[in-house]
This record gives C-alpha cells, structure tokens and sequence, in this order.
C-alpha cells in the first residue's frame, strides 16, 4: 500500500449526487458523496442492493453524468456541474479500465484480441497491439491461453484476461463490478492478488464494487453506501 | 483490426447459411429481371430476324402480331416496285399444335418465300429449304432435329436445318416453312368443307392470302417514306421496323411486362424488410458486445464500421451466390432468361443501397445501447 495523502488522488469525488426522475417519483441515488482514491490503493466500495454502488461507479467511469458535484480522475477535473469534456469514451479509453462480473470478453476476438482491440482503439497498429497484449497476458500469467476464444478459457483464466484488457491502455484508474463473484474463494484469491500487484507496480488506484466476503481482508479502504450515503470508511 | 470480419469467422456457419438464404431471395429477384428481359427479347425475335424496314399489312390494323392481318398474296409484288425497296417477301405467321412422337408440341409457324426476306437470319445446323414443298427449319427448343419428321394439317414435313433462340412472343419454338405450305396449312379447307364450298357453286376458295409483306429499304432511302407510299393503296396499312417494335413491346407483350415489372419491385421490396430484419436480429444479438465497446472507449463509428461492415459483406455474398445460381440454372427455365451485365450491376448497387439503408435501424438501436448496459449482470 502507497496511499501516502500527500500525493495526489487519483479518484477524486466531491459533493456529487445523484438523482432519477422528479417530483414523486424522484429516487435519490448518491447524496453528496465525497471520496478519495490514491495511487496504488485497492479500495472496496460496499453496500447492499439499491444503496447506490453502481451509480456511483457509474460516475466515476464517465458513463452516468450527476445532477451536481465535482469529479477528479487522474488530476483533471472532468466534472465541474457539468462534464468538462465531449469526448467522454476517449476519456474512458485513456484514463479508466473496467473489470466486469462476468468479464465481458467479447465472444468472437481470442485472448489476445480481446487485449489488443484496446490498443487498436487508441491508436496502435496491430503488429504493436499484439505485442504488447502477448506482454500483458504473459503478465498476468495467462500468456499460455493467449490463442484460446472466451469459450474455451475457464472462469479464472476468462477474468485474467479481462484484468489484461483493463490494463491494455495502462489506465491509473482501474474500476471492477464484482470482480470476483463468479470465482469460487481460490481463484477470487488469485484475481485479488493480481490486482494488488497492478495497483503497486503500476501505481494504479483500483475501486471494486463488491459483496464477497471472503476477499474484504484484501482491501486498504473499505467505503459503504447506504440509501446513497457514504455510511463509513474502514481502513 | 476489423471486428465485423472476426465476429463473421467466429459464427461463420450461422453467417453463410444467412447468407445462401438471401442468395435464394435475391436469386428470384434476378431471375425475375432475367424473365422480363427474356419476355422483351423473345418479344422482339421474330420480328428482328428478317431484318427488314417496312411492314406491310391489312389496312386498319396493326398486324400482324398484335392482330390478324390478311392481304392478297401479289402484294409484295406491288411493294417490290416501289421506289426505294431493295427486296421484299411474303409472309404468314400462326401457331400450331401437333405431336412429336408421343410429345404434345406447340409450334409458332412462319411461312417465307425461300431467296427472299422473311426467313431465318441464322442457321446453326444442316441447311436452309431447298425444295418448294414439305421440308422446314426448326428452332432447338423443338427437340427436334436434322431429319426429324412432324406432321403439319394434312403433311408431314422433314427438318433440314436448326435455329438457335427463335421463339414467339408467347415463347413457343419457331419452324420456318415455304409460303406455300404455310398458305395451305393455314387457309386451306379441310376436304369436308371444300366439298360443301364446291356444292355452292362457289369453288374450294383460294389460299393465296398472306399475313404481311416484309420490305428491305435501299440505303439513303427512309423507311418511311416506303410506309407512306404503301399506304395510299386503300387496303393497306404499313409501319416501319422501329413501330412494329413499338406495337410488340408496348401492346403485345404489355400486361406480363408490367406484371413481371411490379413483381420484381416487390421482390425487391421483399428482400430488403429481409435484410433489415436480419441485420436488426444480428445487431440485438450482440447488444452487450457493443455496450462493452462503448464501456471501453470504442468510437462510434467503430460499431457503425462493426454493422455496415457485416451488412454490405452478407448482401454482397447473397448476390454473389444469388447470381452464380441463377446464370448456372437459367438455361433450365422453360422460358428464356436473358441476363444482361447491367442488370447484374444495378441489382448489385440496389444490394447495396438496401443494405446501407436497412442496417440503419441496426445502428440506431446500437447507437441507443447505454454503455452501463455491459456492468449489468
């Protein structure tokens, strides 16, 4: 853990809230949340179902826009009561890598496409995409399966892979859905570990939404939402 | 790297037999353009293969196709002698019905002065008609050949020589025999009648009686000009080439014209709700894939590149094969199906304009599809 507070945050959420509808039917998803998130920290967000997890890494990975607030990713302010940039999926590409529940691979590209197409999207030729996601899979010591289609990889095999593409555009802000909850308690063990190596070795800030127990020891900061609110930090 | 051509190989098999599907479909559609074409051509055959300027016929008509048209045989005599005819011969045209061995055979007859205009333009096998009597050349689609015997009336006639392609605008095979054989054959009494006709005292009737008179023009000279002296003889009537040509396409052959027409465009109309339903079923099934997309930073017109890519690529190997199909089985059909180049190739940009326009609906919905879609479980 490097989460030295004098250093810069990486993730920066102040006052943001959310809501849906209005009037009646108005649904208070976030309420003036506020976090910080810094380089090479592995945090938690927790909660249960409807607290307002999702919304919130929603936010922060530039797919849900608030109602009102301030955003910070990586030192540039890209929400300041309004997005302060158009291109918001070139802000994703560049600065955030998402990891998914059930990894997302896309079903027709093989383990090394899945990583290359990444690299492809900001701009590298393929002979350079391909090396550099041969690399990443190596890395995350699937390099073995780098041929293989989604099909045919294994739960464990399938998640490393998606860590891969995460890290394909070397983003410093890593954001995973559950990214466990489809292992069982060794292999989410594995994934965690590789998290935790990314976060160090790349100085990244990884923040998972998660309900699975059996990895809450694994985390530096632990934030729970409840009906929107920030409830409380463990450390 | 190209995702449309990666998910195609990831399901090629689904892939190509949506695509042999749409080959069928756009098969129809060019085998229709090829009827209707056909439909024009074998219109037009039989009154281009004398090669000839003028038309003459029986006054008030507009024969000898698109009506009956009955003239005294020694017309052509009095045609020939007009100025500025090079050549002219008579002519009579009928269908007939006989047998080929145990085969009903449905015969369009055109009865010619051999040596003068009127007869067969190409002979492909044997020779043309050398005797005055009961010999005839037949077209291919007759069955029959060199040597062949068919009865005609009360006369059996040989087959010396064949055409290729010579059918009526009905479709049915052409034989080619002597004017004077045609004369008997078609205005010719039966004995019973003759009898009752000779019985009146008003002889067995004659058959010198011809359907028209086909006229070759010198150079320099106008076909309309002829056609304008032919018609001062009160029983006549008289046409150049390009009317005649008019009267066959835009009255004979009209109705099946339009109808193949209106067919045509709405096979055409057809395929493309196809396509799009296809193309739309093609891009629901890969919703998550393109929220994932979007989720990871892929530009819109990536996924728009992923749908148009996938569109064009399936309408142009259903018309590929579509066409293969149907330029390999077209000479089976009962009728002639003429496929020209630029029908090919106007079907083909139709392709795909109706694949750019139908994959719209596709690329809306995927343009729609929220990104957070892909974080749902």
């Amino acid at each position: 853990m490097s989460n030295s507070q004098s250093e810069m945050p990486l993730v920066h959420v102040r006052n943001v809230s959310k809501h849906f509808g209005e009037g009646e039917t108005r649904v208070d998803a976030l309420r003036d949340v506020s976090l910080e998130v810094y380089p090479g920290e592995v945090v938690a967000l927790l909660g249960p179902s409807g607290s307002g997890k999702t919304t919130l890494l929603n936010v922060i990975g530039c797919i849900l826009e608030p109602s009102t607030g301030w955003l910070s990713l990586d030192g540039e302010v890209v929400y300041d009561g309004h997005w302060l940039r158009s291109d918001l999926r070139k802000l994703r590409l560049e600065k955030v890598g998402f990891i998914f529940q059930f990894h997302n691979l896309l079903p027709f590209l093989n383990s090394t496409d899945n990583v290359a197409v990444v690299l492809s999207l900001a701009g590298f030729d393929t002979a350079e995409s391909n090396r550099r996601a041969i690399e990443l899979l190596d890395y995350l010591e699937v390099g073995h399966r780098k041929d293989a289609m989604p099909a045919n990889l294994s739960g464990g095999e399938a998640q490393r892979v998606a860590i891969a593409r995460a890290l394909a555009n070397q983003p410093r802000i890593i954001l995973a859905d559950e990214p466990t909850a489809a292992l069982d308690s060794q292999r989410a063990g594995i994934v965690m570990d590789l998290l935790r190596k990314v976060a160090v070795e790349q100085e990244a800030a990884i923040l998972a939404v998660t309900h699975d127990e059996k990895i809450f020891d694994r985390f530096d900061r632990i934030f729970h939402l409840r009906d929107g609110r920030l409830d409380s930090q463990n450390t | 790297m190209n995702l449309a051509y990666r998910d195609i190989r990831h399901n090629l098999g689904r892939f190509l037999l949506t695509c042999f599907g749409l080959s069928l479909l756009l098969g129809v559609v060019l085998s229709m353009i090829g009827i209707y074409r056909g439909l024009v051509e074998d219109a037009l055959t039989l009154v281009r293969t004398p090669v000839v300027d003028v038309w003459v016929v029986e006054s008030g008509t507009r024969g000898p196709f698109a009506e009956s048209s009955r003239i005294p045989g020694d017309t052509r005599e009095s045609i020939a002698r007009l100025q500025g005819v090079s050549a002219a011969g008579s002519v009579t045209y009928q269908s007939v019905e006989t047998l080929s061995g145990s085969n009903k055979l449905r015969l369009y007859v055109v009865g010619y002065e051999p040596g003068r205009p009127g007869g067969p333009d190409r002979i492909v096998t044997g020779r043309a008609i050398g005797r005055s009597h009961y010999e005839m050349v037949a077209d291919k689609r007759t069955g029959l050949s060199i040597g062949g015997r068919v009865e005609l009336g009360r006369d059996t006639f040989t087959v010396v020589g064949l055409t290729d392609g010579q059918v009526s605008s009905g479709g049915d095979p052409v034989i080619y025999i002597t004017l004077k054989d045609s004369q008997q054959l078609q205005f010719e009494l039966a004995p019973p009648a003759a009898r009752r006709e000779i019985a009146r005292g008003s002889g067995p009737g004659d058959t010198d009686t011809i359907n028209a008179v086909v006229a070759r023009v010198s150079p320099n000279v106008s076909p309309e000009s002829v056609a304008e002296a032919a018609r001062r003889w009160k029983h006549l009537a008289a046409m150049s080439q390009a009317e005649q040509e008019h009267i066959l396409t835009r009255s004979v052959v009209e109705r099946a014209r339009k109808q193949i027409g209106l067919f045509t465009a709405l096979l055409l109309i057809v395929s493309a709700v196809i396509i799009a339903l296809i193309l739309y079923t093609m891009t629901m099934d890969k919703l998550r894939e393109i929220a994932t997309l979007k989720l990871i930073g892929a530009p819109d017109r990536t996924i728009v590149g992923l749908i148009l890519q996938q569109a064009l690529a399936m309408g142009m190997i259903g018309f590929g094969f579509g066409a293969l199909l149907i330029t390999s089985i077209k000479d089976y059909f009962p009728r002639r199906v003429v496929l020209q180049p630029e029908d090919g190739l106007a079907l083909a940009a139709a392709v795909i304009l109706v694949c750019v326009l139908s994959s719209a609906l596709g690329v809306r919905l995927a343009l729609k599809v929220d990104p957070a879609t892909a974080l749902a479980s």
